[in-house]
């Protein structure tokens, strides 16, 4: 069973299980569906707040989702530690600037990449907004509650994600 | 039920914190924090992604319909719209493939070494985000109202109980699965 922990890779359903059961978790110990994006938004408003207080404080966006380190922030940091934690216990750690597809497809100029990853991050934070939700508050918190609205995004995400790798894959 | 825990906010980030460790690790170990199987999947020669995300759904979705049900818990479901939902989501699935992580496996890459998804795509992330609250007052005023859906849920929409609506949708998404296992994909 400790094996399990130090293995490189798990089966896709084992890692989709676990995290149903996280799901679980969140809505009973937090009263919370799991989701991402909005802890960026917060993280955005904070670095904001850092030049002008005065401007983030009128911001009617921030009203809502005020730049403040809560339950969602915490749960970001804690992906990026637990991911750290499996990738050193399987040996996978590794820096890495340029992903093995993208250098395949087009090279590796790590500016490119890095470009490409910004505007792409741009879009995606807009989009994530837009769409009052992400890959996982959509793709699994709205989907495992039935949300009419989360079943729409996550056809979006999917249509156009799809649609725009074919383009870009095929150049 | 857990009111005294959900009010206690520096408890809330400590259970925060340990649900995105084991968030961070089966997203890790699943092999969806690298943008070559994100990529896979929108190019649909590697359906990892879609297998996570299904299994996610299949066992959360009973999960906490059953939680629901014995009023262990609540839901947090808001009306969507076609300006808000749709565009949205066809917005983030343009980024989605030009970065090959999502907000939460970005976070994940950080933490497994890739420098892309900290100085491209986190940085990114952040802008985009600030953007939307700059301009969320015009968005929300002319875009987001536009064709607004009648109702919250599948069930409602589509004028059945719940309990029918998970049943149906658990065969399907084991369907789904199924296929994808036996096309050997």
């Amino acid at each position: 069973m400790l094996d399990l922990l130090f293995e490189s890779h798990w089966s896709p359903y084992l890692a989709g299980a676990g995290i149903g059961l996280l799901l679980w978790c969140s809505f009973l110990f937090s009263n919370k569906p799991l989701g991402c994006s909005t802890a960026f938004s917060r993280t955005s408003g904070m670095i904001e707040g850092l030049v002008s207080p005065a401007k983030v404080k009128n911001k009617e966006y921030y009203k809502m989702f005020v730049p403040e380190i809560e339950w969602q922030w915490m749960m970001v940091l804690g992906i990026i530690l637990g991911a750290f934690i499996s990738s050193v216990l399987s040996g996978t750690f590794q820096i890495s600037f340029i992903p093995q597809t993208f250098q395949a497809a087009f090279g590796d100029n790590i500016l490119l990449r890095f470009l490409m990853a910004l505007v792409g991050g741009i879009m995606m934070g807009l989009g994530a907004r837009w769409s009052w939700g992400c890959t996982s508050g959509h793709g699994i918190s709205g989907m495992a509650q039935l949300s009419l609205a989360s079943l729409v995004a996550v056809m979006g995400f999917f249509i156009a994600g799809i649609g725009t790798a074919m383009i870009i894959f095929s150049w | 039920m857990f009111t005294h825990i959900h009010n206690n906010q520096n408890l809330q980030k400590i259970i925060g914190l340990l649900i995105g460790i084991g968030f961070g690790f089966c997203l890790q170990k699943g092999g969806v924090t690298s943008y070559d199987t994100i990529i896979g999947q929108l190019l649909l020669t590697d359906f990892t992604v879609v297998k996570v995300m299904v299994s996610a759904m299949i066992v959360g979705m009973i999960g906490i319909h059953v939680m629901k049900s014995l009023n262990l818990i609540d839901f947090h479901t808001f009306k969507g719209s076609i300006g808000s939902s749709a565009i949205g989501g066809l917005i983030f699935g343009i980024g989605f493939a030009l970065l090959g992580y999502c907000p939460g496996t970005v976070a994940g890459a950080i933490g497994q070494g890739q420098m892309d998804a900290l100085l491209g795509g986190a940085v990114g992330i952040l802008i985009g985000t600030g953007l939307f609250a700059h301009f969320y007052p015009v968005i929300n005023e002319k875009i987001l109202s536009i064709g607004q859906f009648p109702v919250e849920t599948i069930p409602e929409f589509i004028h059945l109980p719940r309990w029918i609506v998970v049943l149906v949708c658990v065969i399907v998404l084991s369907g789904v699965l199924w296929f994808l296992q036996i096309q050997g994909l």
